[in-house]
């Protein structure tokens, strides 16, 4: 299982480099079932110590991704390194943690049970066992449950058991698949701040998501994926663009006054609000004077950073 | 090594956590406890002579050791595979392969375990196997019934799913040797008539055929690596 098949690494020297000082670097990385497309090619990278959010609609490819870096399934082209090795390799798979997206524990075993299976797994050594299981049971609020069955608990707390195995032996690289699918707005606060710890310590996290706003929060970069491809991939900042869009409430514009405005961008036309999207923002104060001088009488100027959403939603309009 | 134990025990501790070994355990004491009192009773019986008590008494030991027998630890080599698959369905080994251990070690590790518990208990290898073992049986008074009559399309349909599935001849070796020896010069002399009786043996195990069993173990092995360490999951 330790050799995998794919084509041997064509970096030139300096990629090559490069791509061992990442947590995360793939090429063209391609996944096929039959005639299915699952990820069509893959290319991006994920830096060490950063807080990496995957997002892409259901179907975009995202969890065959990450199954492909964690060697669970083989790629059937490109290639891909994690922490400097490539995808698959058996001795730097210790190194990383993983929670699935669709997975259970033996059920017939104790939550501290499984975290001392994965222990015995990760090769982590003896002696750090219980420091390192107790620390995962306290950081995922687990602590009073840790001698009870694992059958006996819940969806969410079974993902906050899942995310504490993968937390085990401070792994470099942490992939979570929809960590927080089952869990309530409190757990979903604890995950971020898991996220958040995980970070300070220096351990890159990538991070599949669908819940655009908890990306929004924590990711340092994202990339947005669809139809197997990556469709935009950068900081919160790039994605979204430094100018944010503006809503004005107007009233007494004419046909011809509105048509005037058109020299501001294409704007979203409410009635008395009037959305524009991507003015820069030294732009406002001349829009509202010309709004003025087309007869308009202004009530509102409202800046609006786009969300997320908007822009996600954006992307795969652009894209389809 | 060390990984694959790690699985095996995971295994075993499955069947005992889940009171399997338990179950297992109460269920073979009965079978012994009954067999031991039906073994007593049988020279009490009136108008019986020895070698009537002898022939009872050579069924029913191998009735016995069909259900006791060693040779069902075979049947944990196929067994071994659906209970990854049944893993891979129900999620955990999502969980387990991506940490550092090969495909092969987990594949191991499980029928390791569960060749521990065959060999544990005898019951479980009588329900892993029991399936398995009735094809193979079927195949096997396939043979017969076509040595009976004569009939060479029957004879191969036998032969080859002794072939295939090898615990129905290894199961026809093991009661040979403990049949009586004058029944089997009995039976030797009744010919072909007797042949059909799936509890009756009149020949050992060929060695050849004994090599054969041992390469269809590791081919089988081989075989659930290979396609294993190919899944995708």
């Amino acid at each position: 299982m330790q050799a995998r098949s794919i084509d041997p690494p064509a970096l030139n020297p300096d990629e090559a480099a490069g791509a061992a000082s990442l947590a995360i670097h793939t090429q063209d990385l391609a996944k096929r079932y039959g005639k299915t497309v699952a990820l069509a090619g893959l290319t991006m990278s994920v830096r060490r110590a950063e807080v990496f959010g995957f997002l892409g609609p259901n179907g975009a490819g995202k969890t065959t991704a990450v199954k492909l870096l964690v060697g669970l399934a083989l790629p059937t082209a490109g290639q891909g390194w994690v922490l400097g090795a490539p995808v698959g390799d058996l001795k730097t798979r210790r190194r990383l943690g993983y929670l699935p997206e669709l997975f259970r524990y033996q059920g017939w075993m104790s939550a501290r049970e499984v975290l001392e299976l994965h222990c015995k797994l990760a090769q982590i050594p003896r002696p750090d066992w219980k420091k390192e299981i107790d620390a995962a049971l306290e950081l995922v609020g687990l602590s009073d449950r840790a001698g009870d069955r694992v059958d006996g608990f819940s969806k969410g707390m079974q993902q906050r058991l899942g995310l504490g195995v993968a937390l085990l032996g401070r792994p470099d690289l942490v992939l979570l698949d929809e960590p927080t699918s089952a869990l309530d707005p409190v757990g979903r606060h604890d995950v971020r701040e898991v996220i958040r710890a995980l970070k300070g310590r220096g351990t890159a996290v990538f991070l599949n998501s669908h819940l655009l706003t908890e990306v929004e929060q924590i990711c340092d970069r994202i990339a947005v994926v669809d139809h197997g491809r990556v469709i935009a991939t950068g900081t919160m900042a790039e994605i979204l663009g430094k100018d944010g869009a503006v809503r004005i409430r107007a009233t007494g514009l004419a046909t011809t006054g509105r048509a005037a405005l058109r020299a501001y961008g294409s704007f979203d036309d409410e009635g008395e609000w009037l959305t524009f999207r991507g003015l820069s923002q030294d732009r406002v104060p001349d829009l509202v004077g010309e709004i003025v001088r087309q007869g308009g009488r202004v009530y509102a100027v409202e800046p609006r950073h786009e969300t997320l959403e908007d822009r996600f939603l954006e992307l795969l309009k652009e894209n389809g | 090594m060390n990984r694959v134990l790690t699985i095996a025990r995971l295994t075993v501790l499955e069947a005992s956590r889940r009171k399997l070994l338990l179950a297992l355990a109460l269920l073979t004491l009965a079978v012994i406890v009954l067999t031991s009192w039906g073994f007593s009773r049988l020279p009490t019986m009136k108008d019986v002579t020895p070698a009537q008590v002898r022939l009872a008494a050579s069924q029913l030991t191998i009735l016995v050791a069909f259900m006791f027998s060693g040779v069902l630890a075979l049947g944990s080599t196929l067994v071994a595979a659906p209970a990854i698959a049944s893993d891979i369905e129900s999620g955990i080994a999502l969980a387990i392969l991506p940490r550092p251990i090969r495909r092969s070690q987990v594949l191991m590790g499980k029928w390791l375990g569960l060749a521990v518990l065959v060999v544990l208990s005898p019951m479980t290898g009588g329900v892993i196997a029991l399936v398995l073992f009735f094809v193979a049986w079927i195949g096997g008074i396939a043979l017969a019934i076509g040595q009976v009559f004569g009939n060479d399309t029957i004879i191969n349909i036998g032969v080859g799913s002794r072939l295939l599935i090898p615990t129905d001849g290894l199961w026809h070796g093991a009661i040979f040797y403990l049949e009586p020896s004058d029944i089997l010069a009995a039976a030797r002399v009744a010919g072909r008539a007797r042949a059909g009786n799936p509890f009756f043996a009149d020949q050992p195990l060929a060695f050849k055929y004994i090599l054969w069993v041992i390469a269809w173990l590791v081919a089988v092995l081989g075989l659930a690596n290979w396609s294993f360490a190919r899944r995708d999951l």
